[in-house]
């Protein structure tokens, strides 16, 4: 209805026009002059309401309840966890001290063999080659030790997440209410709540352990699993099912041999996410107590020792790019199949192959140091190099990095920021209603309204308005960066392949690495922050533009080439209009990614929610970090169905649009 | 980096069978075979004390698990519930709060002080002195504003403050003392030493918050502003001090740093208690360990076991044997 009114002005009234024109104006006014209705436009403090206290006393009330079972829960995490971190790092001793004899760990060349032979049985030469490199750059740059710790971490977060993950997708699939009402909210809040947020709670469940890192990392990483299984399940092809039925399945038999089997990619796409994600919580994990990696880099960091940084952090980069590369090829491969009664070895070479290069490098170990231990005259280090480099650069360039720094806060950052703070809050949470309520119906604009007003009933409009302002600027900013090159790379290959490496390095490689430089180029403050969202939250906008384009029916284009289009016709008139719904997902979660970089902009000093978030970890505070997370959340949620409503709008008149062309 | 290897190198080996040897093993010693966890946290002079410390207890056959931890939380909740048994740093400077907090439960215990003295204050590379002669007295700063200032402060001054979870009333002092300066807060400390790095490699205007014991006092040349005396006073009575009408007109304070323990620790482990009770350095030891570390490039290893092999009287004496 609203539709047509909009689109071809049927109607000779735009009503909607002029609900947009008028509350506008009001909120302006408002804004402008805050003496017309005080209450309005500053949240008075006496209504704030004090949520932040109660949880805290409510939790610290909880604790001696909840105690005992989390920490039941953790020591038997803990079996698991000591296990592979013995398997890969620590080896295990059989005394107490650190001369008692010991059951070796793993040989770092058996390693590298055996997961070059994973790669060779499910990718081929290309996978194997990419796993083998990314392994030795380990092993070469002196990074195994603390590599391994990471490995093991992941060894035991994947399987727990992705199991658990499996087992509440699968859940909240047989029960559709479950699913709308629990399982999709608490994700949601689970995959938006910056992970700051609940680690104090999670020290005080599970202690100071090394389990507790664990659970924090399964907690983020999990969510894509539990979706991944919902939709392969929902996508699983109803003949399927029926055959199942037919066949006069149990319902558990039906799940596990024939729903689960069937829906086997959709699920390796979810273990692959929760790898990925898994990798990116490791320097959050290393605050809290892991080993490995993320602590390295930190380490690095806080002492100004930029190369070692790099390398550190690269090699997490190297570990996820190997295990992604893998588990993808894993996904994809095609089962082999053996007549019946071929012997084991036949069916399993790779397998047994690797099983024994790993027995006998590690028995080696046992006499040969090489063999057990990196040989500290193999590695080599590029240090040095990064940090005269990063010193030319600063020497030679400040006043340049500094003129631009100047304008961008002076005409762009400071001006919308201005603006934003002096928003009134009730002009904000009306014009997110009346979106809504456009964009959809009144559920959505009751949904926007509750969403946006929270900050405020909390007192943290100020810090909301400022996160606002820089994940907006991000937003606009990745958005501007990213659509160009994604519609680049779509028309041509070696861009396309450039493009992909510096996306994988950009996801996967700590923030933090590239933040020290940035500091010390564009000093602490805004512009810091907005340079490392945006390095960051640019991913989604190229792999969704490229998504969009690529997703285009091949016929329309060529209609398009037979009616004559240039190829600048064809990208504007066909390729962009029909790539702008998936386009606007990209949009939105370009904003996702950028609240999810809150937590690092925290650290360079910005002022926004999330440092609230950082300051209530670091005075253990849990009530003031579950609110100031929550408000992150919110705000996420609330511009992601926002976005989505006008997506799908969108999607809606190019359907009629798309028809009408091929009439 | 290659901190966690076990048994990294010959020297620990060498290191740890010399006290293997000197200390006859007595027969209650280990009282448990329960791992002493140990807090560690992301700065130079924690990691070190805190490997010294856990090779030290291993030497007496103790099993000790070394658990990177958060700082603030780790006393929070780490040593109040015994999932840590030590923690080994907590400044009077930053975790005041805290250290009241925790012993308001009565779950934690003060060892005592690890000797070393904490300070916190404004800071200005030398050659910032030739721009601004009359420092390091605080009243120069409103002469040389000018000199310290950026584009987006000018006419005023920068300051880089520490993260807004260190507090230290920067804002209010600024206020008090009428400084003409805004204060821009760092959001970690690895920032301000970013900064910091990169001012002195383009001897640029700089006036930040450094502390001690560090080592980046060792690493840039440079001074304290000198502002009046701290007092407890001063951050409490406004009639006090320059300024009549306001607190805070005064530095920052100085403190100790101090060495907390999980109640039960001295019931567990009495032998590994008293020896992290006596555990003490100097100001100079401490900060020549972090300087060789952090500056010479040394391993955190190769300097815990090079002291402990050259300190085996002391470690005895701590022992008290």
């Amino acid at each position: 209805m609203t539709d047509t009114a909009l689109t071809s002005g049927s109607r000779p009234i735009p009503w909607g026009r002029i609900g947009w024109l008028l509350l506008l104006g009001a909120t302006l006014a408002l804004g402008i002059w805050h003496g017309l209705l005080p209450w309005a436009a500053d949240y008075p403090k006496p209504w704030v309401l004090p949520l932040a206290k109660q949880i805290t006393t409510l939790f610290k009330a909880s604790l001696d309840t909840l105690m005992p079972a989390t920490r039941a829960f953790s020591a038997v995490l803990q079996v698991p966890l000591d296990f592979a971190i013995g398997l890969f790092a620590k080896g295990f001793p059989l005394g107490p001290g650190p001369d008692a004899p010991a059951i070796p760990r793993l040989s770092w060349i058996g390693i590298i063999a055996a997961v070059t032979l994973i790669g060779h049985a499910y990718g081929g030469r290309k996978v194997a080659a990419i796993a083998f490199f990314c392994f030795a750059y380990l092993a070469v740059f002196g990074q195994w030790n603390p590599a391994m710790l990471t490995l093991a971490l992941v060894a035991v977060c994947v399987p727990v997440g992705a199991l658990l993950g499996l087992f509440i997708g699968v859940a909240a699939y047989r029960n559709p209410r479950f699913d709308s009402y629990v399982v999709r909210p608490a994700l949601d809040l689970l995959q938006t709540v910056p992970a700051f947020a609940y680690i104090i709670p999670i020290l005080f469940l599970f202690g100071f352990t090394p389990v507790t890192p664990l659970i924090a990392t399964v907690a983020f990483a999990m969510p894509p699993m539990v979706r991944a299984t919902t939709l392969a399940l929902h996508r699983v092809p109803a003949e399927i099912q029926e055959f199942g039925a037919m066949a006069g399945c149990t319902r558990a038999q039906l799940l596990w041999r024939i729903l689960l089997p069937s829906a086997k990619p959709t699920l390796m796409i979810g273990v692959n996410q929760v790898i990925m994600l898994t990798l990116n919580m490791v320097i959050i994990a290393s605050m809290i107590g892991a080993e490995g990696l993320g602590f390295d880099v930190l380490f690095a960091l806080r002492n100004q020792k930029i190369g070692v940084g790099l390398e550190a952090g690269l090699a997490i980069t190297a570990l996820a790019i190997a295990l992604d590369r893998l588990s993808q090829a894993a996904a994809e491969a095609k089962p082999a199949l053996y007549r019946p009664g071929t012997p084991f070895h036949r069916r399993h070479p790779h397998l047994l192959l690797g099983l024994a290069i790993l027995a006998a490098t590690t028995l080696l170990g046992t006499f040969l140091p090489a063999f057990a231990a990196v040989p500290p005259e193999m590695t080599v280090t590029t240090a040095p190099v990064w940090d005269g480099l990063v010193k030319w650069i600063n020497v030679n360039f400040f006043d340049y990095f500094e003129a631009l720094r100047t304008f961008l806060l002076i005409w762009i950052l400071n001006p919308v920021k201005l603006t934003l703070l002096n928003l009134p809050w009730l002009g904000a949470v009306l014009l997110a209603a009346y979106a809504g309520w456009r964009l959809r119906d009144k559920g959505l604009a009751m949904l926007a309204a509750g969403l946006i007003a929270f900050p405020a009933l909390v007192g943290l409009w100020d810090k909301a308005m400022i996160t606002v302002y820089l994940c907006f600027i991000a937003a606009v900013i990745s958005c501007l960066i990213g659509i160009p090159l994604g519609v680049v790379a779509t028309r041509s290959r070696w861009f396309d392949r450039v493009q992909q490496v510096v996306v994988d390095t950009l996801q996967t490689l700590p923030s933090f690495v590239y933040l020290i430089p940035v500091v010390m180029l564009f000093r602490v403050g805004d512009v810091t922050a907005l340079i490392a969202i945006v390095a960051f939250a640019v991913t989604p906008a190229i792999r969704y533009t490229i998504h969009g384009i690529r997703q285009v029916p091949p016929h329309l284009i060529e209609a398009a080439i037979a009616t004559g289009c240039t190829r600048g016709q064809i990208l504007w008139r066909v390729q962009l209009p029909l790539a702008l719904p998936e386009i606007m997902l990209g949009i939105n979660q370009t904003i996702l990614f950028a609240l999810s970089m809150l937590v690092i902009t925290a650290l360079v000093g910005t002022r926004d929610l999330g440092q609230e978030v950082y300051i209530a970890l670091t005075k253990v505070d849990t009530g003031r970090g579950i609110i100031a997370g929550l408000c992150v959340a919110f705000l996420g949620i609330a511009a992601d169905r926002l976005l989505r409503a006008g997506a799908e709008r969108f999607r809606r008149r190019l359907g009629i649009a798309a028809r009408a062309g091929m009439g | 980096m290659r901190r966690f290897l076990a048994g990294s190198g010959l020297t620990s080996l060498t290191a740890l069978a010399l006290i293997a040897m000197a200390t006859p093993a007595s027969a209650e010693v280990p009282e448990s075979t329960d791992p002493i966890k140990i807090a560690n946290f992301d700065w130079t002079g924690a990691v070190l004390n805190t490997k010294i410390l856990a090779k030290i207890l291993e030497s007496y056959g103790y099993n000790v698990e070394v658990v990177n931890a958060d700082y603030l939380a780790s006393i929070g909740t780490g040593l109040p519930t015994g999932d840590l048994a030590l923690g080994l740093e907590y400044w009077d400077t930053t975790a005041k709060e805290a250290m009241a907090e925790a012993d308001t439960t009565g779950k934690t215990e003060n060892l005592g002080p690890l000797g070393p003295k904490a300070k916190e204050e404004w800071w200005y590379p030398t050659y910032m002195k030739e721009k601004c002669p009359g420092l390091p007295d605080w009243k120069a700063l409103n002469d040389c504003a000018e000199a310290f200032s950026t584009a987006e402060t000018a006419p005023k001054g920068r300051y880089l403050g520490g993260p807004v979870t260190w507090g230290g009333f920067d804002d209010e002092r600024v206020e008090a003392l009428g400084l003409n300066y805004e204060v821009v807060h760092a959001g970690t400390d690895a920032n301000l030493f970013a900064e910091l790095e990169s001012a002195y490699q383009r001897q640029a205007p700089i006036l930040l918050w450094l502390y001690t014991p560090h080592w980046a006092p060792a690493k840039y040349k440079g001074e304290w502003v000198q502002f009046p005396e701290w007092t407890p006073e001063c951050y409490t009575d406004p009639a006090w001090g320059e300024n009549k009408d306001s607190a805070y007109d005064c530095g920052k304070p100085h403190g100790d740093i101090w060495k907390y323990a999980w109640a039960g620790m001295k019931d567990k482990w009495p032998v590994a208690h008293k020896i992290a009770k006596a555990y003490q350095f100097s100001d100079d030891e401490m900060n020549a360990l972090i300087g060789q570390v952090d500056l010479d490039g040394k391993s955190v290893d190769e300097v815990a076991d090079a002291w402990i092999a050259a300190n085996q009287d002391k470690i005895k004496g701590w022992a008290g044997q």
